[in-house]
């Protein structure tokens, strides 16, 4: 099978699970104004609690149903608790609350789990290759290249045309505004950090059978996502799709071209559009 | 409190803490060690956060170009600690000076997912440099120099904290010296109003360059201490994880008190033997101290303990 094609497809599948978990982030930053560093421990969270959930269920899609639903309570619990606190304060601090949270799940989640991996493996249906271009190509990535786009076009529609996704784009566009027309904005908030964080907690379910899980999943993940709603521009919804592909494509192809300096590859990709676009792909001008 | 109180305040602690090592045990001699240094780290950070408002996320790195520096010198060069250091010192500087001109321009969040950007790629030459950076084992197996005066060896660990101590001195010193100058004064308008000072007539980015270079140059400098202390450099150091060390060192002592994050170190080691003596999840802990600190305590526990101890004192004179 060709590289090229081979590259591809990585590219794509990568790039869709990091659309997955950047839409929530950007989402969150878009609509509360907070920058959530915890958001790549939800994305873990989600992996593990898929994988409990199969081990007492053994259904990956049930697993795919409760895990993130689970980690989304969590969610609200710490938007509820905490974060409501700080939306006035300086950004900084904002970030650091966040990053405490990410210390707390990220030990939470090894002191329950343990600090080895684990594999899951994705449902029959989706298990083991298909012939593509003259080779093979494992059927659980083609799958991830296609719900990608699905979950995107799904979100566009909700925030587009539901009323549920007027109020949120109208509340990210001015809070006082929205408090003044009669929509509870505090409510709102949690709903949204709540979803944000189901969003970040369904990419991990669909990421556990894609890699192994374990510990470090969420702190790496976390920068990479961090660096695709910066390129594409925060608090854009396209953007972040955008940024997504063009980070896994980067990624992939940069093992051919880059080679041992392809771990950079994100950081210069990041530097550059920040450094010729402040706000990045898809953002507006402040 | 007078400037004449603040000075014999400083030469007071200096003293306490160069008698340290002649009373406590050894084993607490090398953990102040790496305070200290983690000290100086934390407050160089801190003149970019507490003075302009500027959250680098990439601090560490910076300390690992001085380590690196360091340890390249001693590995293939004489065995001089005045080259070791201005090696890794002006290492330090110049990368400061080139990330910084790219970085100062962007605030808050901007500026820092720069920082974290370049830390990392910063990190990667290092982790994946290997020819020259040894990759992820890192440099080590090089002999420490022996200091010009008296011929003392830092094989010593008392001898290694009293060189340490020096030049952490030396460093907050300077850094003082910012912070009392106009210039310091000047950071700290940047940080309120930017606007408001560029109107004035101040170029604003140039003296955020000013303090970025500073800031790096003197965690270089306690880089190279990291490197004499451990004899060795790893890339670990340069990672984003490690530098959100000296931000949350800076927080929980206090950004916004000159001494604060060197308290907030002590405070961080202090906090870290005490619970990994009895458990192993100390990040959970950290976590959970740092929690109500953001919340309800952000000037952290020194610029609380001084806004009660100065509240009583100027409530007696009004």
């Amino acid at each position: 099978m060709d590289a090229i094609w081979v590259n591809l497809l990585n590219g794509l599948s990568w790039g869709m699970l990091l659309f997955l978990i950047s839409v929530g982030l950007t989402t969150v930053f878009g609509v509360l104004g907070v920058l959530n560093f915890a958001h790549g421990s939800f994305f873990m969270l989600g992996a593990y609690l898929c994988m409990q959930a199969m081990a007492w269920f053994p259904s990956f899609w049930l697993g795919l149903l409760v895990g993130p639903v689970v980690a989304a309570g969590v969610g609200a619990v710490v938007e509820r608790c905490l974060l409501r606190r700080v939306y006035a304060r300086d950004l900084s601090f904002q970030l650091l609350l966040t990053f405490a949270i990410l210390l707390v799940l990220d030990d939470g989640v090894r002191l329950i789990w343990g600090s080895r991996y684990h594999v899951v493996d994705p449902p029959a249906v989706l298990a083991g290759v298909v012939p593509m271009f003259g080779g093979s190509y494992p059927v659980y990535r083609l799958f991830l290249v296609a719900v990608g786009p699905a979950v995107g076009l799904g979100l566009w529609a909700f925030f587009r045309l539901t009323r549920w996704g007027k109020v949120i784009r109208a509340a990210a566009m001015d809070r006082e505004m929205a408090e003044g027309v009669g929509i509870r904005v505090p409510a709102l908030f949690t709903a949204v950090f709540t979803f944000g964080t189901w969003l970040a907690a369904l990419g991990g379910a669909l990421a556990a059978p894609h890699q192994s899980v374990g510990p470090a999943m969420g702190e790496r993940i976390i920068i990479e996502s961090f660096i695709v709603v910066v390129v594409g521009g925060l608090g854009s919804f396209p953007g972040a799709f955008v940024g997504a592909l063009v980070l896994g494509l980067f990624e992939s192809f940069g093992t051919l071209f880059a080679g041992r300096a392809q771990m950079a590859l994100p950081y210069l990709v990041l530097a550059a559009v920040l450094l010729v676009r402040p706000r990045g792909l898809f953002g507006q001008e402040a | 409190m007078g400037g004449g109180s603040r000075a014999w305040l400083g030469l007071g602690l200096l003293a306490g803490l160069a008698l340290c090592p002649l009373v406590v045990p050894m084993y607490w001699v090398f953990i102040l060690t790496e305070v200290l240094i983690m000290g100086l780290l934390a407050m160089s950070f801190n003149l970019l956060f507490g003075g302009a408002g500027l959250l680098s996320f990439g601090q560490a790195s910076l300390f690992g170009v001085g380590a690196y520096g360091a340890a390249l010198v001693l590995l293939h060069g004489p065995p001089s600690l005045g080259l070791a250091f201005a090696a890794g010192v002006g290492g330090a500087a110049l990368v400061s000076l080139v990330i910084g001109y790219l970085c100062v321009r962007r605030d808050e969040i901007f500026f820092a997912m720069l920082t974290l950007g370049f830390g990392m790629m910063l990190f990667t030459v290092a982790h994946n440099w290997r020819e020259v950076t040894g990759g992820s084992d890192g440099l080590s197996g090089f002999a420490l120099p022996t200091l010009p005066v008296l011929g003392l060896s830092l094989f010593d660990p008392r001898v290694m904290y009293w060189f340490t101590l020096a030049v952490v001195a030396a460093g907050v010193g300077v850094l003082w010296r910012v912070h009392r100058s106009s210039f310091g004064l000047v950071l700290r308008a940047s940080r309120e109003n930017r606007e408001r000072l560029a109107f004035v007539g101040a170029s604003v980015a140039r003296y955020r360059l000013a303090a970025f270079v500073v800031s790096g140059t003197l965690s270089g400098a306690a880089g190279v201490l990291f490197c004499l202390f451990n004899q060795m450099a790893t890339p670990d150091v340069m990672h984003w994880a490690y530098s959100a060390r000296p931000v949350l060192m800076a927080v929980l002592g206090g950004s916004t008190v000159f001494l604060g994050p060197a308290f907030g170190a002590a405070a961080f080691f202090a906090l870290e033997q005490a619970v990994t003596s009895v458990t192993d999840s100390w990040m959970i802990v950290l976590g959970a101290v740092l929690i109500p600190v953001v919340l309800y305590f952000p000037e952290g526990i020194l610029g609380t303990l001084v806004r009660w101890v100065s509240r009583p004192g100027r409530g007696d004179r009004e």
